[in-house]
């Protein structure tokens, strides 16, 4: 640790305090700060303006009780489940497959990533336009014969979100086959040598042995998936809106909307601080797992 | 936790001295080799389609559009959508196109990649080599802060920037990404500057080099590579960004991707899909540049930001 280097006294360090600042106002100020804040004006009645009239858990038994929130959860479940696993599914056997020492190597990667690049509001629009079904998939389908194919998800409220995660898987995939393809490269020659001579056949060695190792990547990646799905916002803005009626909402849609659209700030704050309390309930046991025993920053 | 910025790099590394000498055995079209090039084939394909429906529908004319494919490439090519698409295309009232949009983007982009990554990468130096007290405190929950949904925060922050008289300026917009990409790019300095050899640094004390001294001729020569990537990390995340831009400035200061969806997005008027399109294309254009000019280092920055969370 270069703390070895830390001179004597606290005093020497002043300038390293002062350039400090930014980050100390940010985690404080910002970080701290207006959470606790939001948290503390999620127990009163404001509307249109921030009022301190506290009214203890209403907000929060309101937004329980709203259709469009539980819509928003609902929604946000089953989006998240399924580009959780698909997309570690996916990610995985891409990466498993770029991983053997193949030709192009690089070239795959990059066409296989290049969506990350993109942002959720060009991405939600390109699959708006190859979903529409006056137009797109849908339209092709129909002209190669099958006149009654159906395939309309944006515009059909059961399974509109299957239509958002159609986009998303397609944005995000690149990402965890990169954190993955790093798992894999950091697995040791040795170990598949040595599977290899003991005869174990190649799909038997990755679940056995090269998945079971790479734990760490995985509940790595998997935070990063999840804090990402809990901040769905864009893509169901470009995408669909929200639409058909309520059938896409999201929770991070219904606190924009409730602070900025319908001045009814309590109730954004209360959404919001639920949010907190979903991303509190996964980040906790990771950091416990991950720095709990033994510590390595 | 501090090497995970570069094991991709250091197997490179073992990956060229484990492979055996001499030429390869040859067997290309073994059956495994056939599924494996032929599934990578047909993925690539898959994710290639929405970039090639994008650029033809960009090109193609209105009627040729309602009677064809979406898939069919141009017949007829026609520029029109982007000229329209940057400079006469309407939202709401506004119908200058998406030329304001971008401009405001790199007024936006510019000012906040610059002024994240200086701060950040002076805040990593001082985290590295100074600690000082209470250093750990304040570290811990900047990085526990990057994982607080921005919903949380975005309120309060509007009253921040009334008080300060920035809110609706693109000055405001930059202060929010500066705070927000803080700490990642805290993290990514730290962890770099950890690793610059310590012998460096006490030399430098022993010669009576302070703070600033230490910073501008050793470290900060010494790290180019990590500024890329830094940079990389900032370009593509602010220039994609939608939420604080929406919220945090006026109509007329809106940045690109919030001109975008409000173009396409808008409910008046017939719809124009290959104008949607061609500032689809315009409005992604950045941070694919970025993306396939930097190859590799991106990747590296995104296994950095993306494994420290």
């Amino acid at each position: 640790m270069p703390g070895d280097a830390r001179p004597k006294g606290i005093f020497k360090n002043l300038t390293a305090k002062i350039a400090a600042i930014p980050m100390v106002l940010t985690a404080m100020v910002v970080f701290l700060g207006c959470s606790v804040w939001t948290i503390v004006y999620s127990f009163t009645s404001s509307k249109l303006l921030p009022k301190t009239r506290w009214v203890g858990l209403d907000q929060y038994e309101r937004l329980w009780g709203s259709r469009r929130w539980l819509v928003s959860i609902e929604n946000l479940a089953i989006y998240g489940i399924l580009a959780l696993v698909l997309s570690l599914m996916i990610g995985f056997m891409l990466a498993a497959l770029l991983d053997q020492k193949i030709r192009f190597e690089n070239t795959f990667r990059s066409i296989l990533l290049y969506p990350f690049a993109l942002s959720f509001i060009v991405t939600g629009l390109v699959w708006q336009w190859i979903l529409n079904p006056e137009f797109g998939v849908q339209n092709i389908v129909r002209a190669m014969g099958f006149e009654n194919f159906i395939f309309d998800p944006l515009y059909n409220a059961d399974i509109v979100i299957y239509g958002v995660l159609i986009a998303g898987l397609w944005q995000g995939t690149g990402l965890v086959m990169c954190l993955m393809l790093a798992g894999l490269r950091g697995i040791d020659e040795d170990i598949w040598k040595a599977a290899r001579v003991d005869g174990i056949p190649t799909w038997k060695t990755y679940v056995l042995i090269v998945i079971p190792m790479m734990r760490p990547v995985f509940i790595t990646t998997l935070v990063i998936i999840t804090s990402g799905i809990i901040k769905l916002y864009d893509l169901i803005v470009a995408q669909t809106g929200g639409g058909p009626g309520l059938a896409s909402e999201v929770p991070a849609k219904y606190v924009y909307d409730m602070m900025f659209l319908s001045q009814n700030l309590g109730q954004g704050f209360a959404a919001s601080t639920m949010m907190l309390l979903a991303v509190v309930i996964i980040i906790i046991p990771w950091a416990y797992l991950e720095f709990g025993g033994k510590r390595h920053v | 936790m501090s090497d995970s910025t570069n094991p991709m790099a250091r197997r490179d590394h073992t990956h060229d001295s484990v492979e055996p000498d001499g030429p390869r055995p040859r067997h290309r079209l073994s059956g495994r080799n056939i599924m494996i090039y032929g599934t990578l084939i047909m993925i690539s394909l898959y994710y290639l389609l929405p970039l090639y429906v994008m650029v033809v529908t960009s090109l193609k004319g209105m009627p040729e559009i309602r009677l064809g494919s979406i898939f069919a490439p141009p017949v007829d090519i026609t520029f029109e959508p982007w000229v329209k698409a940057w400079s006469g295309a309407c939202t709401g009232l506004n119908c200058d196109g998406l030329s304001r949009g971008f401009w405001n983007s790199v007024q936006i982009l510019v000012p906040s990649t610059l002024l994240s990554i200086a701060i950040a990468s002076v805040n990593g130096y001082a985290l590295a080599n100074w600690r000082f007290r209470g250093a750990d405190v304040f570290f811990t929950i900047l990085i526990i802060g990057a994982f607080i949904p921005y919903q949380v925060m975005i309120y309060p922050i509007v009253i921040l920037l009334r008080e300060m008289g920035l809110y609706g300026s693109l000055s405001g917009l930059v202060l929010v990404h500066t705070v927000f990409g803080m700490p990642i790019l805290t993290l990514l300095f730290r962890n770099y500057f950890t690793s610059v050899p310590v012998e460096l640094f006490k030399a430098a004390r022993v010669d009576g080099a302070g703070f600033w001294r230490i910073y501008l001729s050793i470290m900060l020569p010494m790290s180019l590579p990590i500024f890329v990537v830094a940079m990389i990390l900032q370009v593509t995340g602010i220039w994609n960004d939608f939420l604080f831009g929406v919220i945090y400035t006026r109509p007329e200061n809106y940045p690109m991707t919030v001109q975008l969806n409000n173009i396409v997005n808008s409910v008046q008027g017939v719809k124009e899909y290959n104008v949607n399109m061609a500032a689809t294309l315009l409005t992604g254009a950045v941070p694919l540049l970025v993306y396939f000019v930097s190859g590799k280092l991106f990747v590296r920055g995104i296994a950095a930001g993306a494994v420290k969370g």
